[in-house]
C-alpha cells in the first residue's frame, strides 16, 4: 500500500448523456460535462486550480478548455496518450492533491465524433512503418491482436459475442445508454466484417459525448454534496505505439498497470465488487479481464461464454453497457471512471450492483499501447 | 562545443529508404550484443547501446499475427511477419487469398516498388 492510498476523493462527476448532439464543439461538450461536475459536488468554477484535459482535435487542450471556462489553473496536465489519457491524468492528480500542487483537481473530455461525421479530424501522428500497408485504423491493430489471442489460446469469435451480448444487456439495464434493445447472438455473428476476425458487431459505438471528474484532498471531501468516494489506489502503463512493436500480442501491459494499482490500494481482484474495462472492442474486455486477473491467462473466451460477466453473472463488468453499448466518443477512458463512482455512490438504478463498496476502472490507448488502472472505494474502505 | 560526432550520420528513416530504393533491404545491428531492431532508430532497443551497424536483412521470416481487410475495392492482407533476425514489422503477405495467410507461415520478403519502395512477402514453396 501506498502513502497516498485514500489521501485524494472524487467529489463531482459530469455526463452530457448527448451521444448525438449537432451543433456542439468538442469543448461545448466539455465544458457542460465541467459545470455538471462542479455543480455535482458544490464547488465552482473558481475553485478549480488543477486542470487536465486532452481533446482529440486539439494539440493544446488545456489552453483552449481554461480560457473558455475563464479559470487559471496553477497546476496542469495535458497528457495525451489516446483513450487511457484521463486515467493518467486522474493519477497525476492525486499526486498534485496530495503534493498540494492544486486543491481543486478538474478532468475533463469532450468530443463530437458522430455528429461531426466524415470532418472528424484525426490526431496527426503519422506511422510511414505501417502506411504502406493501408491497415483499418485502428481495428486492424486490434484484429491482429485477436488473431494472436485465437491462435495461443483456441480463443473463438462466438466467446468474443458474449461480450457484445453481455454488454447490451447491461445496456439495457441503463436508460442513458445509446444502444438499446434486443441484440441475438445470430445478429452478432452474422455482422459484416471489417478487419478479420473482428465485425462491425466487435467495435465500439461511435458517439459524441462529454465528461468531467472533480477530486480535493480526503479532508475537504467531507464537506461536498455528495459521498466522496476514495481513490485506492493507480497504476500506469506505457508499452509502444505500432501494433507491430507490441512484445506479445496476447497479453496487454494492463498486466503492469493493474499489479500497480493493486500494490497501492492493498487489493487484489478478488476484492473487487464492480469492473469496468475499455471495451474498444469485445477482444479489448476479454484480454483485460485475464491481465487484470478476473480469470486465468487464456481463460477470457470460457469465463465470458459461462455468463460471468452478463447482468446475472458473478462478475458486473461494464454495467453502464460499456463501449459497445451505451456511447464511445472517439476516447471513451473518463466514462469507465464516472460509471465506476455512480456504482459506489448507488444512484444507478436497475444496473446496480448490490453492496458495491470497491470498483475498478481500466482504460487502454493506442493500439493497447498505453494502459491505467484505478481502483475507487466507498468510506467503508478506507 | 561540437555536435556528437556519434550521432553525424543521416537520420536512420532516410538510410532505410535509400537502401530500398536501391534494391537492399536492410536494418541495423547492435555491435555490442547483437540484436537486430526493426523499424530503425538511434538505440539498440535490448541493450540500449546506440553503437548500431547496418547490416543486409535475409529476408526470411514467419507469419506471426494476420488479419484480411475487408474493402470495397477488394480484401487485402495486412500481417505482423517475425524476421529470422529476431524483429518483426507489419507487411503484407502476397501471392495468395488474404484470408488464407496462416499465422506460422514461413514467407520470403521482396521490395514492392510502388508506391513507394515497401518490403512485402511471399509464402516459401515448401513449408515445413
Ligand atoms: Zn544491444
Amino acid at each position: 500500500m501506498t502513502a497516498l492510498r485514500g489521501q485524494v476523493a472524487v467529489v463531482g462527476i459530469g455526463n452530457t448523456r448527448r451521444w448525438n448532439a449537432p451543433g456542439r464543439t468538442p469543448f461545448d461538450q466539455a465544458q457542460e460535462a465541467a459545470i455538471l461536475a462542479l455543480e455535482d459536488c458544490g464547488l465552482g468554477l473558481k475553485d478549480v486550480d488543477g486542470l487536465f484535459c486532452a481533446i482529440s482535435s486539439s494539440g493544446l487542450p488545456v489552453l483552449n478548455m481554461a480560457e473558455k471556462l475563464g479559470i487559471r489553473p496553477r497546476h496542469a496536465d495535458g497528457t495525451m496518450v489516446g483513450g487511457a489519457s484521463f486515467l493518467f491524468h486522474l493519477q497525476a492528480a492525486v499526486s498534485a492533491l496530495a503534493h498540494g500542487l492544486c486543491d481543486v483537481a478538474l478532468i475533463v473530455y469532450g468530443s463530437n465524433q458522430l455528429s461531426a461525421g466524415g470532418r472528424l479530424v484525426s490526431m496527426p501522428d503519422p506511422q510511414p512503418y505501417e502506411a504502406p500497408y493501408r491497415p483499418r485504423y485502428p481495428i486492424s491493430s486490434y484484429a491482429l491482436a485477436a488473431s494472436r489471442h485465437m491462435h495461443t489460446y483456441g480463443t473463438t469469435r462466438e466467446q468474443l459475442a458474449e461480450v457484445a451480448l453481455s454488454a447490451r444487456a447491461w445496456a439495457n439495464l441503463n436508460p442513458d445508454a445509446f444502444a438499446r434493445g434486443p441484440l441475438t447472438r445470430d445478429a452478432v455473428l452474422g455482422a459484416r466484417m471489417i478487419s478479420d476476425p473482428l465485425s462491425k458487431a466487435d467495435c465500439c459505438l461511435v458517439t459524441d459525448g462529454g465528461a468531467a471528474l472533480v477530486l480535493t484532498r480526503a479532508d475537504r471531501a467531507m464537506d461536498m454534496k455528495a459521498a466522496p468516494v476514495y481513490v485506492l489506489g493507480t497504476g500506469t502503463a506505457v508499452s509502444h505505439r505500432q501494433i507491430a512493436a507490441m512484445p506479445d500480442l496476447a497479453t496487454t501491459a494492463a498486466v503492469e498497470s493493474g499489479q500497480r494499482a493493486y500494490a497501492a490500494a492493498g487489493l487484489g481482484p478478488r476484492d473487487i465488487d464492480h469492473v469496468m474495462v475499455y471495451d474498444a472492442f469485445t477482444i479489448t474486455t476479454l484480454m483485460f479481464l485475464e491481465d487484470l486477473g478476473f480469470c486465468a491467462k487464456g481463460e477470457g473466451g470460457p469465463y465470458i461464454a459461462s455468463g460471468a460477466i452478463a447482468p446475472d453473472g458473478s462478475l458486473p463488468v461494464n454495467t453502464n453497457g460499456g463501449g459497445l453499448s451505451c456511447n464511445h466518443p472517439g476516447m471513451y477512458g473518463l466514462f469507465t471512471l464516472v460509471e465506476a463512482v455512480a456504482q459506489l455512490r448507488g444512484i444507478c438504478g436497475a444496473r446496480q450492483v448490490a453492496g458495491c463498496e470497491v470498483a475498478l476502472a481500466h482504460a487502454n490507448g493506442g493500439v493497447l499501447s498505453s494502459q491505467a488502472t484505478a481502483i475507487l472505494g466507498s468510506a467503508a474502505t478506507l | 562545443m561540437s555536435a556528437d560526432p556519434r550521432f553525424d550520420r543521416p537520420g536512420p528513416d532516410d538510410v532505410f529508404n535509400a537502401a530500398l530504393a536501391e534494391g537492399r533491404f536492410r536494418l541495423q545491428r547492435c555491435r555490442v550484443c547483437g540484436a537486430m531492431r526493426c523499424p530503425p532508430g538511434l538505440v539498440c532497443l535490448a541493450c540500449g547501446s546506440p553503437d548500431l551497424a547496418w547490416v543486409a536483412v535475409s529476408g526470411a521470416g514467419e507469419v506471426y499475427a494476420t488479419t484480411t481487410v475487408r474493402a470495397r475495392e477488394g480484401d487485402y492482407n495486412v500481417a505482423i511477419v517475425a524476421l529470422a533476425e529476431g524483429p518483426r514489422m507489419m507487411s503484407r503477405v502476397e501471392g495468395l487469398a488474404p484470408e488464407a495467410v496462416a499465422i506460422g507461415m514461413k514467407v520470403m520478403a521482396r521490395i514492392a516498388p510502388e508506391p513507394e519502395p515497401h518490403v512485402v512477402f511471399k509464402p516459401v514453396e515448401h513449408q515445413p
